[in-house]
């Protein structure tokens, strides 16, 4: 049986973590998710790792394998030539707890800041699917936060305190962009959510395990969105005219 | 003595998936102060692998359909030996719990008349699953999440309860730690709701996550709860079978809803075959039948005078089917079935069935719009669980509530597709109400006992004592095996016996498990722990499943292969009797007349 | 979850654990660009070899001429298609990569070139300069407004002496049209404009059409990336393909009508 060498990141903080090298036996089909399995259970039982679906549906195996963020459930062994060493540690852009498990509290955090969905008292609820077609796609993120950790406005930095990462401009896009919402969040996407920190380098999009297009879908249209409100001279003074367009 | 930090709320909810979310929201709009505890991080719990859809009968698609005829199909489906109330309060609230998700934000497909789009599943009479694509679940989790981040729970991300601390007889608070750095922490509580979920990290091929190791159930039973109808755990039909690193996990039912069609080796339609006398009549005769339905389906017809695709009987069927033709060596070479929707125009496939489009190009190189898939039976859930009061969710234990899968009752021997997450919304609702209305009524603040800490403090610490004791793994491994082997699909009573006294001997080994390593996130101390659930729980499963001598929904007796109808009025329950576990026979709640009728006047269902 | 250990300090430029030949993308955008930007700015000076019989190079159209404009009349022009190009969304994701290294790559340390010192905090597009970015939407108006000469120019590229007549450069003028049209309309900025600012495609029957519109718009914008080298290289070769006529280094074969 073919056998793989992972170097898996142990320890509790950078300064005296270190990689571990483990030799694991690759059966057909296997990802990368099992291979760690395969070391808590035949040789160090305390690996931390954070799982729960194994199907690319939970969003909670997030690592970094061989410098690319990713889903380890979704990471093939056999995507990787047979005498490398395959790498993975735990996402760079939070705060590490142990291995391969970090704090991604942060996250949670900034989602509560978000004006939750606020439909009219009198909505009638009768809304077709082209009008939800766009919602849907951002409503399948699994907050798996690989793009969180991927973007360098976060990752390298670390501008925690004014970006709210590409995570949270999806979740806006979505309510933003429902037929029946009608709170408005762009102007608090322009100053506390820091949207024009993000310079469109698609990373987020790259890394997403679920496909959603972030930045042509989600994030460039709210830039756009921000830009008529408060860039566009032409399109202010016609609000200002004709006022407020009716959500 | 090892510190702790100390939270206290009127209501602890113990897990945060639909039904514990559900109930968190409920309990902290009615203004008292609720503290959400989860194992994993939040909006992760297992609801999200829900896949197919929300059974309530909004009657969107098909006019014919309501709640009686949505209580009678579930009843039907569990073999009558469901609460009927529970089933009565689900077929009638669930309609109004999915509109609330929608006003909550949750984005269901529409119809073209832009309401609620429903497709149809196993066992429903008509088209009722709310759905959206295959990812319902995660539309509702996250639904409720953001609902409930806004509404001032306290939310405890992974912490793990181990202990149900009581005053007298009430609950009065929870111990456990947090995972992240294994500290304690003990929550006062005047009252728990436990929304654990279910059991189905006991079996090695499961659709369930890790966390699926039958926590609330043991808790409850720890606190004096008694958990009935454990024999009935429901392999879902169709799981991955290849590669093995997959195995096990879910295909979603609603492949079968939008057309899949099952075929063994030799490529026969094998569903006609194993469709049982009662319920042949609800479906096609014939393949010409089903293939005019799928036409109907296909074109996007809201009504078919057609039957639906024999596909669509309920899971227990499906299940003992493709078992049997494997079994009788018609199976694909890894061990399954074929699972066809590749005949269908590859974009509809993709659109209809996206993450299973993704999930088998991904994990097993198979586009399931060119080639079928292989799938195979694959623990899924349990119908047993928590005995709880169908219009509070309360349990015998004062203070103790239950909602969800870890509760039992509902479902009676056999859950149909997509009533686990009405399930779930209208109990987790329930459960939030009743514990509001249990802390209302109560007098004085429940005491905490310090010795009963103590304990749980010890029985926390003691597997880092044991420095030659044994890997919880290789017990985890052997419970696999027992529970795999004794307690499967297929039961005999000399497997069930053997089954039981290997568990008996597993649990004496477990008296010696050890962990490595700090209590920084450690795995193999957390395995210990949660290794006690799964040896209450499974020992449940065995020791039912041993005293129900028939076949009934799940429950498929080698040796009792008919439904008994003396049986059929009885649940099998039990609970904590000093250090055993005592089995009783309980009689069903009687039905009343009127819901009776429903049955008697049965008409054809495509009349 | 409130223990913070210590967070990871920001990623050093340009390290990575990746070990796939990341760097190759940026280098050949760099490289494609680079060589672009070299010749456009030695054909816009050169100010010669620019027209021919029905031909007018892109560089040039529409041809001004004012009297007391002593450069090259492609300075006065070419600022347009540039500036539509410089604040595109697919442009600046690929210059911020490739030029800025803001970042290089995925997973690869970024410098904070765009806070415009290492000394500054990174604020993106958020603060001038490059908040300048947002006029993106007028830079369209008038790159439409381009564009429309261009297609003139190919129509004029399909006469000679009162005729139709069609040569290869008549073929290459209407292919570099139609592929500046697939990347002009299939900008984000269009795409918002025509449909994507709404909530509701079905709420009224102007909103339906505007569904249709950004539906259209959306099917070239998925492919903007490609849309934006094509038309890159065709204007430059549709230039050059006038340059080598005009400066009698090839004949354009005529395919159709008078010859030139």
């Amino acid at each position: 049986m073919r056998e793989a060498t992972l170097k898996v990141f142990r320890g509790t903080d950078y300064e005296t973590g270190e990689f571990k090298t483990y030799k694991v036996p690759v059966e057909d089909g296997m990802v990368v998710l099992d291979a760690i399995h395969y070391i808590q259970k035949e040789i160090d039982p305390d690996v931390a790792v954070r799982w729960n679906c194994k199907a690319a549906k939970c969003g909670s195996c997030s690592a970094e394998v061989n410098g690319k963020p990713a889903l380890m459930c979704k990471t093939r062994m056999d995507h990787f030539a047979s005498d490398t060493e395959i790498q993975v540690q735990p996402l760079k852009t939070f705060p590490l707890v142990k291995d391969l498990v970090t704090n991604v509290a942060w996250n949670y955090e900034v989602n509560k800041k978000i004006t939750p969905f606020t439909p009219a008292k009198d909505a009638d609820w009768t809304f077709f699917q082209e009008d939800i077609e766009r919602v849907q796609e951002f409503r399948k993120c699994i907050e798996c936060f690989l793009c969180q950790d991927v973007c360098h406005v976060l990752r390298d930095h670390n501008r925690k305190d004014a970006f709210i990462g590409p995570r949270f401009l999806v979740r806006t896009a979505g309510l933003e962009m429902h037929p029946l919402d009608k709170a408005n969040r762009i102007e608090s996407l322009k100053d506390h959510g820091g949207i024009g920190f993000c310079n469109i380098t698609k990373c987020c999009t790259e890394v997403c395990p679920e496909d959603i297009h972030i930045t042509d879908n989600a994030i460039i249209p709210l830039k756009e969105r921000v830009v008529d409100e408060f860039y566009d001279p032409v399109m202010m003074l016609l609000k200002k005219i004709f006022g407020k367009k009716q959500k | 003595m090892a510190n702790y930090e100390i939270h206290e709320h009127d209501i602890l909810v113990i897990g945060a998936g639909g039904a514990g979310l559900r109930a968190a929201i409920e309990a902290s709009a009615k203004g008292v102060s609720v503290g959400l505890v989860c194992k994993s991080l939040l909006g992760k719990a297992h609801t999200v692998m829900a896949e197919g859809g929300i059974a309530a009968a909004l009657a969107n698609v098909d006019s014919r359909d309501n709640w009686e005829v949505h209580f009678r199909d579930t009843m039907i489906g569990g073999k009558m030996l469901n609460n009927w109330r529970m089933a009565q309060i689900h077929a009638q609230e669930a309609p109004e719990c999915v509109r609330e998700l929608e006003q909550w934000g949750a984005v269901f497909d529409r119809t073209k008349e832009g309401k609620i789009l429903q497709r149809a599943f196993g066992g429903h009479t008509y088209k009722r699953l709310c759905h959206v694509g295959d990812r319902t679940g995660l539309e509702l989790i996250r639904t409720l999440q953001d609902k409930g981040v806004h509404q001032g729970i306290d939310v405890y991300m992974e912490c793990t309860v181990t202990k149900i601390l009581k005053d007298g007889d009430k609950v009065s608070g929870a111990f456990g730690y947090f995972r992240e750095d294994g500290r304690y922490v003990l929550f006062k509580a005047k009252a728990i709701i436990l929304a654990t979920g279910g059991v189905g990290r006991s079996y090695l091929v499961t659709s369930n996550s890790w966390e699926y190791t039958g926590d609330g159930h043991a808790l409850a039973y720890d606190a004096g709860a008694d958990l009935i109808d454990m024999e009935f755990v429901q392999f879902h039909p169709t799981g991955m079978v290849w590669p093995p690193g997959v195995r096990g996990i879910l295909v979603t039912e609603a492949v079968r809803g939008e057309g899949g069609i099952l075929r063994n080796s030799k490529g026969e339609r094998f569903m006609f075959k194993y469709l049982p006398e009662a319920t042949r009549a609800d479906y096609a005769a014939d393949e010409t039948e089903a293939k005019k339905w799928l036409e109907d389906t296909l074109s996007g017809r809201l009504k078919t005078e057609y039957k639906r695709p024999p596909e669509l009987s309920t899971r227990d069927n499906v299940a003992r089917a493709i078992y049997t033709e494997v079994k009788e060596g018609r199976g694909t070479e890894h061990g399954g079935v074929y699972l066809d929707i590749s005949y269908q125009n590859a974009e509809r496939v993709k659109k209809k069935l996206p993450s299973m489009y993704h999930q088998f190009k991904e994990l097993a190189d198979v586009d399931i719009t060119q080639t079928p898939m292989e799938v195979g039976p694959t623990m899924h859930y349990i119908m047993g669980g928590i005995r709880v009061n169908a219009d509070t969710a309360e349990t015998r234990v004062p203070g103790l509530f239950a909602a969800g899968e870890c509760s039992g009752g509902m479902h009676g021997s056999n859950r149909l597709g997509g009533n686990s997450l009405s399930d779930l919304i209208v109990f987790g609702r329930r459960a939030g109400r009743g514990a509001v209305d249990y802390t209302h009524k109560l007098g004085s603040a429940p005491q905490i006992s310090e010795s009963q800490i103590t304990e749980a403090i010890e029985e926390l610490e003691i597997p880092f004592k044991r420095q030659d004791g044994i890997n919880p793994n290789d017990l985890v491994k052997e419970l696999h095996t027992i529970m795999g082997t004794y307690v499967g699909i297929f039961r005999e009573e000399k497997d069930l016996q053997t089954g039981i006294e290997k568990l008996e001997e597993l649990k004496k080994k477990f008296k010696l498990v050890k962990a490595n390593g700090t209590k920084v996130f450690n795995p193999g101390w957390h395995l210990c722990r949660d290794l006690k659930n799964m040896l209450i729980s499974s020992e449940a499963i065995a020791r039912s499943a041993l005293s129900r001598k028939e076949s009934r929904g799940a429950h498929s007796r080698l040796d009792y292969p008919k439904t008994d109808d003396s049986l059929g009025n009885e649940n099998t329950s039990v609970s904590k009797d000093g250090e055993t576990m005592k089995l009783e026979k309980t009689p069903l709640n009687k039905m009343p007349d009127d819901l009776k009728e429903l049955f008697a006047k049965k008409e054809p269902a495509h009349a | 979850m409130n223990q913070t250990k210590s967070a990871l300090a920001p990623q050093k430029p340009l390290s990575t654990e990746r070990r796939d030949i990341w760097w190759l993308e940026p280098a050949l955008v760099a490289i494609g660009f680079g060589l672009f930007i070299i010749y456009a700015t030695w054909r816009a000076f050169e100010n010669n070899f620019y027209e021919i019989g029905p031909y007018l190079s892109p560089f040039y159209s529409p041809k001004i001429v004012l009297d007391w404009w002593k450069f090259s009349p492609a300075l006065l022009i070419l600022w347009v298609p540039a500036g539509f190009r410089a604040t595109c969304y697919y442009y600046r994701k690929a210059y911020y990569r490739a030029y800025f290294l803001s970042p290089p790559a995925c997973g690869v340390g970024g410098i904070n070139a765009l806070g415009l010192s290492q000394g500054k905090k990174y604020c993106g597009e958020s603060t001038f300069p490059l908040v300048i970015q947002n006029i993106h939407r007028y830079m369209l108006y008038l790159a439409i407004a381009v564009l429309g000469f261009l297609w003139y120019d190919a129509i004029l590229a399909c006469i000679w002496q009162n005729q139709l007549r069609i040569g290869v450069g008549s073929i290459i003028f209407i292919a570099n049209c139609l592929f500046l049209s697939a990347y002009t309309f299939g900008c984000h900025v269009f795409r918002h404009l025509v449909g994507g600012k709404l909530d509701c495609f079905s709420c009224s029957q102007t909103a339906k059409t505007q569904f249709s519109l950004w539906e259209a718009v959306t099917k070239f914008n998925e492919h903007h990336m490609f849309w934006a080298w094509v038309s890159l290289f065709s204007v430059a070769i549709t230039d050059f393909y006038v340059r080598l006529i005009a400066s009698h280094s090839i004949s354009d074969l005529t395919l159709i009508g008078p010859p030139l």
